[in-house]
């Protein structure tokens, strides 16, 4: 099964989003991408939906459920949201939804900034593997995988997804999603 | 071989990752570059208005203070609790070591009441090292300060200084003044800059406060004051104990201050963009005029600031390291 | 009781013999070498071939902590320990509890080295009372009691010129002085020989001059009061110069070395190891180099353990917080051994520095094998090795060396004919 391109997936997106937003009446959120791969989505996102929008990128490694297991990540980053979160609705975005436990961090993360209005999902992929209840409002495509096999987006330019086996794999940038 | 070369594997685990954090030499300048990056990442949630993050959640931290410390105390305190760990602070003065209990059955009973990890402060050069070989092997162990030996945590928070105001280390010139001879900070901030690539260290004292051999640092020395602090970015200035004057060391406070106090005249001598530092408390009058402490230059209060960044990496790096030791060590012994 | 030691390689450094002959020990005493005399039956014998045969050790220096110290070490443990070493006849110095300055505690030790039989106990007595510096032991007291010197440690005297007076008090009844030269004020506070690691590692500092300082100023009073003396514990290149031009210009002083001075240097503190906190220290390597030359050449002609037992508490705490001292004297022969193993000395020499060289600097009646001497020997296997650690019979554990192998094994320790230690 060959890998759908990232690009065609964000066309689509931009106007399910656009779509989504305004039947919820929400005018003007504020985006928030997940580093890395969620910053990359967002960044193509706003130029799709022809937004100049300020970008918020959010890095999760202090809220991650994993660290008595596997520790530090190695490349904690600052996060930098450069617009108020209180009161406000977001569109947090991802590249790529597995277990749900990166977004189960990254809401509580924002939450530590304030009490959103709302929050709106959007990911590039979902990959039907979730262990918590959470969905995307907005994906550009469903995938399922073999148990072993893992899919990465490389980037910022072009945007292309990548298999991964992990029997092979050398080291992958972020810990089972 | 020299001290330089010895290898400390002690401080790392077998992935090479900080499980204690007891001295900066033997540290490769990737961990140390590691140490600084996450510092600004929880600099940035300092700024928040949460300044918590749930990472060592459930984790206790024990702070065991031999030696007393108001200001590193309640920095680490702050650290540990911004981590949302639990923290507990001995100040051993007042506790059961002052009844004849020993230093190893101190830590040892701490240790059964399930302390994660023990920042320890104690007169007495290798305190920390010894505890972490011979005591609590599996605890990680962070040296709050160690006779003259070590502050390594001092020496990161200098060095997350010196970036955020310089940028890098490569085109620095930085001058560090005082009593090198009794100074744990001037260790650790020596071996940081040489590690982190600063071509141009430099000390400045009289000979009665440099320690024998120095120059294995890779630091000029320099007995006057104008002479070190010529075109210098950076001037770190020492902290004065009143009791150096006793034991001939020193004649006055006086001589001193007129010879190697920092003053504004003798500032206008370094770059005009330099900054001085100071790793407190200050002696006003004594190694620095009030006007340069509280003036355009200093960054002693970003100190402080900063200092807190840098506890909270250690804290997470060195909890980190330990918690992937015992995992390794689970996977090999299968 | 009679014995027969046969086919030995007998070494005898004092006169130059070194050859497989067997040994014929009666009464206490070596009455022959080769045939055995008529009518003489050995009750016992000792199948030697193979082994050296060589006079037993005598080590200037071993702590003994009896009276006063028994966590550390009592004479019976002590003393068997060092017979397992091949020492056949020690020196215990002054630093008991009560200190030795009476013919009592003189006595005492005495007695429970009888008692314990492993080898024979030298004590030196105390050169001041209670080490103080100040006022004159009962010398002659003392000597009368047993004791072979005096010595103060490294305790300074008052002032110079008590010092002075104490050396003239004792070079008019013959008495040998120990000295272990170390100024007071500049060595005071330091852990660590005053160079690049003890900086590195933020120990205060004994620089070399407290050891020349006050070298210089004891060989000019020993000169002045014409006493015998014996310089104990010397670390430093320096040091082992003034002692040689002293004795160029026909100063009849002597020395000796600790044995782990000539095998390590302040490079071993790095980690902050307690194990080797000494007194006084270890220092650079150019220092212990010019040792090991001195003691190659003669000018330095004893080589002792300065075995000081430590209870495990002594030890476990920071740097600062322990005690000095090295727990060695178990080991002397086979660690010694690394010595000709290193090409440094041949083995007669070794032999010499360790036996006839401590003997002649106390005049003690031993070190070396002729006929009608006391039959003190020790006999070991140069084939064969040690490891360190494996038995231990010392109190004290603090040994750096435990677990290292090393050259040669001791495998009889004989005292006045008896064996005090077989393996």
């Amino acid at each position: 099964m060959s890998l759908p391109n990232p690009a065609e997936l964000i066309d689509a997106m931009a106007i399910d989003l656009k779509a989504y937003l305004a039947r919820r009446g929400i005018e003007s959120p504020n985006y928030i991408g997940i580093h890395t791969g969620g910053v990359w989505v967002a960044q193509a996102l706003l130029q799709a939906l022809g937004s100049d929008a300020a970008l918020g990128e959010l890095d999760v490694s202090f809220y991650r459920d994993d660290f008595s297991q596997n520790g530090l990540h190695p490349q904690v980053r600052p996060s930098a949201l450069p617009f108020e979160i209180e009161g406000q609705h977001l569109v947090l975005v991802d590249d790529v939804l597995m277990s749900g436990r990166t977004i189960r961090a990254a809401l509580n993360e924002l939450f530590d900034y304030g009490r959103p209005a709302s929050v709106t999902l959007v990911s590039l992929l979902d990959l039907n593997a979730g262990e918590l209840p959470i969905r995307p409002d907005v994906v550009g495509a469903t995938l399922s995988l073999q148990p072993d096999e893992r899919v990465k987006l490389l980037g910022p330019a072009p945007l292309v997804l990548e298999r991964q086996d992990l029997a092979s794999a050398s080291s992958l940038e972020e810990s089972p999603r | 071989m020299t001290p330089l070369d010895a290898k400390r594997p002690l401080q790392l685990n077998d992935q090479g990752q900080l499980r204690h954090f007891l001295s900066l030499d033997g540290l490769p300048r990737a961990l140390l570059t590691e140490l600084l990056d996450t510092a600004d990442s929880f600099l940035e949630v300092g700024a928040r208005a949460v300044k918590k993050v749930p990472l060592l959640r459930g984790k206790t931290v024990c702070n065991v203070f031999f030696e007393n410390s108001t200001r590193t105390r309640t920095t680490f305190e702050l650290a540990a609790q911004r981590l949302s760990a639990d923290v507990i602070t001995l100040n051993v003065s007042t506790s059961s070591t002052s009844k004849g209990e020993t230093l190893f059955d101190t830590l040892r009973n701490l240790e059964a009441m399930a302390a994660d990890m023990f920042v320890v402060r104690h007169a007495d050069s290798g305190a920390a090292h010894f505890i972490a070989e011979h005591v609590c092997p599996e605890v990680a162990i962070i040296n709050g300060g160690d006779g003259r030996h070590a502050h390594p945590t001092q020496g990161m928070l200098d060095m997350l200084t010196i970036r955020r105001h310089k940028g890098g280390f490569e085109n620095l010139s930085v001058a560090i003044v005082g009593d090198i001879l009794h100074s744990r900070v001037a260790r650790s901030n020596m071996i940081a800059l040489k590690t982190l690539g600063c071509p141009d260290i430099r000390v400045v004292a009289p000979k009665t406060l440099l320690p024998v051999g120095v120059e294995q640092y890779g630091v000029k020395v320099y007995t006057d004051l104008e002479q070190g602090l010529k075109d210098v970015d950076v001037v770190i200035m020492l902290r004065l104990q009143r009791e150096r004057m006793t034991g001939g060391l020193l004649p006055s406070e006086g001589e001193f201050y007129r010879l190697f106090g920092l003053t504004t005249a003798r500032l206008a001598g370094a770059r005009p963009d330099a900054i001085v530092m100071h790793p407190g408390p200050i002696n006003r009058g004594v190694e620095i005029e009030s006007a340069v402490a509280d003036g355009a230059h200093s960054v002693i209060l970003n100190q402080v600031t900063y200092g807190i960044a840098v506890r909270m990496a250690v804290l997470s790096m060195a909890m980190s390291g330990q918690t992937a030791q015992r995992q390794y060590e689970q996977e090999n012994a299968q | 009781m009679s014995l027969s030691i046969i086919g030995a390689r007998v070494i005898d450094p004092a006169s130059g013999l070194d050859q497989i002959i067997d040994l014929h020990v009666s009464e206490g005493k070596l009455v022959a070498m080769g045939e055995a005399p008529a009518g003489f039956v050995a009750h016992q014998t000792l199948d030697a071939s193979g082994l050296v045969a060589a006079p037993g050790l005598v080590d200037l220096s071993v702590a003994l902590r009896e009276p006063g110290y028994s966590r550390k070490g009592s004479i019976a443990s002590e003393t068997r320990a060092a017979a397992a070493g091949g020492v056949t006849s020690l020196c215990c110095p002054p630093q008991t509890k009560p200190v030795l300055d009476t013919s009592a505690v003189t006595e005492l030790i005495l007695d429970r080295a009888r008692e314990a039989g492993h080898c024979k106990v030298f004590p030196i007595g105390a050169l001041s009372k209670g080490l103080e510096g100040e006022q004159l032991a009962e010398l002659v007291a003392l000597r009368d009691a047993g004791c072979v010197a005096f010595g103060n440690g490294l305790s300074s005297f008052g002032n110079n010129r008590t010092l002075c007076r104490a050396l003239e008090y004792a070079a008019t009844f013959d008495l040998t002085v120990i000295i272990h030269s170390q100024d007071r004020d500049l060595a005071h506070g330091g852990l660590a020989h005053e160079g690049p690691t003890a900086s590195f590692l933020g120990l205060p500092g004994i620089p070399e001059t407290a050891e020349t300082v006050a070298l210089a100023r004891d060989l000019l009073l020993v000169e002045q009061s014409g006493v015998r003396a014996h310089f104990s514990q010397l670390t430093s290149a320096r040091g082992v110069q003034l002692i040689e031009q002293a004795q160029a210009r026909g100063l009849p002083v002597t020395a000796d070395v600790a044995l782990y001075q000539l095998i390590l240097t302040d490079e071993a503190l790095i980690d902050f190891s307690s194990l080797y906190h000494v007194q006084p220290p270890l220092r650079t390597r150019a220092d212990r180099d010019a040792l090991r030359e001195a003691v190659k050449s003669g000018v330095v002609q004893a080589i002792s353990s300065h075995h000081q037992p430590h209870e495990r508490d002594a030890k476990l705490a920071p740097f600062g917080a322990t005690e000095p001292g090295i727990s060695s004297v178990e080991l002397l022969l086979p660690l010694a051994l690394t010595l000709v193993e290193d090409g440094l000395l041949d083995l007669p020499t070794l032999l010499a520095r360790l036996g006839h060289g401590p003997a002649t600097a106390l005049q003690l009646n031993t070190g070396s094998l002729h006929v009608g001497a006391p039959a003190d020997l020790v006999l070991f296997d140069l084939s064969t090795s040690t490891v360190a650690g494996e038995a231990w019979r010392s109190k004290g554990q603090n040994c750096p060396f435990l677990g290292h192998t090393l050259p040669g094994a001791v495998r009889y320790t004989l005292v006045d004919g008896h064996i005090s230690f077989s393996a």
